[in-house]
């Protein structure tokens, strides 16, 4: 695990008086799935979203392996490798499944401004090697805006791997879906990272799924990186504890 | 000094009626969501009621008062009839076929008040007490239009006390913010709704009647107030009573300043105005962007017409294409002009459907591409290709720089920006008499050689929009035109995975223009005349008309819709004398028939 693929250094981010995120920095490697964890207004969304691009660092460098790309429109930063999966599905509902990887496809390998030959005959193959990859190959000629929501994650899915990333940053994967389609999603995940070997980051409320499928935690809490390690020893850090279970009060289903 | 302070209250005058209508405007469509395109026929209405009110009461200051007030109560009593009837029925509607509707409005009122009032123009003679002034310097200033000055701000600190100090107003401000939310609590909303309307037309009545000692009671009314009005709705905020003030203040002014100073560029200074406003604030001086939120419509899978439907299309087009050797010169003229309307509903179509930026404005394009051949034809003595091709680059250059502010809008701010521009054109075709011959338009644009046979013109345009509109087709099935429809589809997506949104619209944008363009110039020299009309907003609707007869959803929709559609007017032109009349009803029934537009409820039926 010493390749290192995404490191952050020292991310700042206040909206406002409120500081969001304090100094936070760690690195995820090629291969591994890195999970982001941390009670509601921990800042996880707004550490997420200083790595996707859509919003800009107060302070501290994002490097994409060795490249800084803090502050880089969501466009580019994809252009760099990085693909992306979204809290709530977002894929094309006027095409196909295998027309929206054809679409990501296209835009991969700059053809999108293509003006001539008709979309849906180009890129054909490699569309369908990617929905065989998601298990998607069977639903190829159906329209995406009728999928159920675990197809649309898995769509989603193959639509990130379209740009051969080197990072993908998942929000919130399972959520949405029911319990046995998160865990299936995880493993195809996990599966997929393994292979290529991919670099994963998520942030996930499920904790049978943190503590089942990620290699290392990161936990924030109030804007600052609390803990991070192996879910034996996130799972064992005090502090974590203290955050999660709190001093008597509870908090949802965590 | 004196001669500026003069123009800057005779501004401030007009501001005053100006904000009148925008505030009635304003407030419709922060609580039901629906741009009225009736409300400067409201105000038009209110004009014609209160000089006929006021030619019946003593022309005193109370008379006035008692006529202004009545005028008010009346457009109040036929808003609410409008809400009723119409709009109620709307609400869920796509917001596109919500302004068709309301402009059906407009054409029956049209109608209506010419039928009633006839086609002279109403003035409204001045008693005495209102012939008095006050003096300035060395200039009379009319003591009337400090009154006007000083009902502005009355309303608007009345319309502040009903919106935060009654329990109404509380609804009509949470409505504003939270429909779904309002309704979810219990509250009528049938009930809320009515009376905002009412409202809104009430206050349009009372502008119009307030008006009146300014001008006249006329039939160019209604279209002249509502672009205004949009243009001050827009910049102020949508749904802001005191954005409306404030920007009715400016324009007011600016315009003012404009008569006096640059008299030729009044039009392009408010323009400016609004474009820098939505450039530095999308959302208006004092809107909000959150409460534009609505349901995105589901858009519908796009598949490759059916091997049967391409055959159908090649028998048409040959039928088409044999035309001329039997059917009659009338026959021609009229399929002539059918396959013009077919290449400009495809290029509205074109950024409409997949390009998701529905236009108000359309006849803009189509107007730059006839003024360009017309005048490359007549001026420059250019042959037939080089004016049409004059008029393509014109078109699609001039496109291309207005698209650069539209395409970081979206929605109604999009439609009224556009319509805001053609308006632009329009007035720049009317008022510019020394190059376009302002209402007498330019006269023998004829094609010379062959081409002046209409048979071999009618192949040519044939050919030209049958190509035109295919290949727009072509583009659409290509990856550029599934780009642009990513774009539509989801923008956080299509940025994900590395497309630039803005590029992919305004290049779609610059091409539809080319396309209008072309269809326009064609139309110059089919029809041997350019007139102001030709960007009229009529011309807009009539192709966004021709895009929602066919539906949005299909790639031939616009291609079938500006057939039926063009074969429909010529029809009613000829056989009924009341034809705006006749085609406000039937855009109005249309609408509400089909809330959902045609191509939906054809879905609907096949599911």
């Amino acid at each position: 695990m010493s390749d290192t693929v995404l490191t952050a250094q020292d991310l700042a981010k206040s909206f406002g008086g409120v500081r969001a995120v304090r100094g936070v920095s760690f690195a995820v490697a090629a291969g591994e799935m890195l999970a982001l964890i941390g009670p509601n207004g921990a800042g996880k969304s707004t550490c997420f979203n200083m790595l996707n691009g859509q919003l800009r660092p107060d302070g501290g460098r994002v490097l994409l392996r060795g490249q800084n790309i803090a502050g880089l429109p969501p466009r580019r930063i994809c252009r760099l490798g990085v693909g992306r999966t979204f809290q709530i599905t977002a894929t094309f509902a006027s095409m196909t499944v295998r027309e929206n990887v054809q679409m990501a496809l296209l835009s991969h390998h700059g053809e999108a401004w293509r003006l001539w030959r008709p979309a849906r005959t180009q890129r054909i193959a490699e569309a369908q090697a990617l929905l065989e990859q998601t298990g998607m190959a069977a639903q190829a000629g159906r329209a995406a805006c009728v999928l159920a929501y675990g197809d649309l994650k898995r769509l989603e899915l193959a639509m990130a791997l379209a740009g051969n990333p080197s990072l993908l940053l998942m929000d919130e994967p399972t959520a949405g879906m029911a319990p046995d389609g998160r865990t299936a999603l995880m493993a195809l995940t996990r599966r997929l990272a393994a292979e290529r070997g991919l670099a994963v980051l998520f942030t996930e409320h499920d904790m049978d799924i943190v503590f089942g499928v990620a290699d290392r935690i990161l936990v924030l809490d109030r804007g600052e990186l609390i803990a991070q390690g192996s879910p034996a020893a996130i799972r064992a850090d005090a502090r974590v504890r203290a955050v999660y279970l709190g001093s008597g009060a509870t908090s949802g289903g965590h | 000094m004196t001669f500026l302070l003069l123009q800057a209250l005779t501004g401030l005058a007009s501001a005053a009626t100006l904000f009148l209508v925008a505030a009635g405007l304003t407030v419709i469509f922060g609580v039901t969501r629906v741009v009225n395109f009736s409300h400067g026929s409201l105000y038009m209405l209110g004009a014609y009621i209160g000089w006929t009110v006021l030619g019946h009461l003593p022309r005193t200051p109370w008379g006035f008062a008692l006529g202004v007030a009545a005028t008010a109560v009346a457009l109040a009593v036929l808003g609410s009839l409008l809400e009723m009837t119409l709009l109620r029925r709307l609400y869920r509607a796509p917001e596109l076929l919500q302004l068709l509707a309301t402009f059906g409005v407009v054409l029956i009122v049209q109608d209506a008040a010419q039928a009633i009032w006839g086609t002279e123009d109403l003035p409204l003679p001045r008693p005495p007490w209102m012939r008095g002034f006050i003096v300035i310097g060395a200039e009379r200033f009319p003591s009337y239009d400090l009154l006007l000055i000083a009902a502005g701000p009355a309303v608007l600190a009345a319309l502040w006390l009903l919106l935060h100090r009654t329990r109404w107003g509380t609804l009509v401000r949470a409505a504003t913010q939270d429909r779904a939310m309002l309704a979810a609590l219990g509250v009528n909303q049938r009930l809320l709704f009515t009376s905002v309307f009412a409202l809104g037309a009430g206050l349009a009545g009372l502008g119009g009647a307030l008006g009146l000692p300014l001008g006249s009671a006329n039939l160019q009314l209604d279209l002249s107030v509502i672009t205004d009005a949009f243009v001050v709705v827009v910049v102020g905020g949508l749904g802001s009573v005191p954005g409306a003030f404030l920007a009715s203040v400016l324009i007011g002014v600016l315009q003012a300043a404009g008569v006096a100073l640059v008299p030729k560029a009044t039009l392009v200074i408010v323009f400016v105005v609004m474009a820098v406003t939505l450039v530095l604030r999308p959302h208006g001086l004092l809107g909000r962007g959150g409460t534009l939120a609505r349901e995105a419509e589901a858009p519908a899978l796009v598949v490759p017409a059916t091997l049967a439907a391409r055959w159908l299309g090649l028998a048409a087009l040959a039928v088409l294409a044999a035309a001329p050797l039997f059917a009659g010169p009338f026959a021609v003229a009229v399929l002539t002009e059918a396959m013009i309307a077919v290449l400009f509903a495809a290029s509205l179509h074109f950024m409409m459907g997949p390009g998701g930026m529905a236009s108000f404005g359309h006849a803009a394009w189509f107007g730059i591409g006839a003024y360009g051949a017309g005048l490359a034809a007549t001026l420059l003595a250019w042959p037939l290709p080089l004016a049409l091709l004059g008029a393509v680059l014109t078109a699609g250059v001039v496109a291309a720089l207005f698209g650069w502010f539209v395409v970081r809008l979206s929605g109604v701010y999009l439609a009224m920006l556009t319509l805001a521009f053609a308006q632009i054109v329009w007035a720049v075709a009317q008022q510019w008499t020394d190059v376009t011959g302002g209402d007498n338009g330019i006269l023998s644009v004829w094609p010379s050689g062959m081409l002046a046979d209409p048979r071999a013109f009618y192949w040519l345009t044939l050919a030209l929009c049958t190509g035109g509109a295919l290949l727009l087709r072509r583009v659409l099935f290509a990856p550029a035109g599934y780009a642009l429809r990513a774009a539509r589809d989801s923008a956080l997506r299509a940025e994900a995975i590395g497309l630039n949104a803005a590029h992919l619209r305004l290049a779609a944008f610059a091409l539809a223009g080319a396309a209008a363009g072309l269809a326009g110039g064609l139309d110059a020299f089919s029809k041997g005349s350019v007139f102001p009309t030709y960007v009229s907003i009529g011309r807009s609707v009539d192709a966004l008309l021709m895009v929602l007869l066919g539906g949005v959803q299909t790639m031939a929709g616009p291609i079938v819709g500006a057939m039926v559609y063009t074969g429909l007017y010529d029809l009613l032109l000829q056989t009924v004398a009341l034809w705006r009349l006749v085609l406000g009803l039937a855009i109005v029934t249309l609408v509400l028939a089909f809330p959902q537009g045609i191509a939906g409820a054809l879905r609907r039926g096949q599911a």
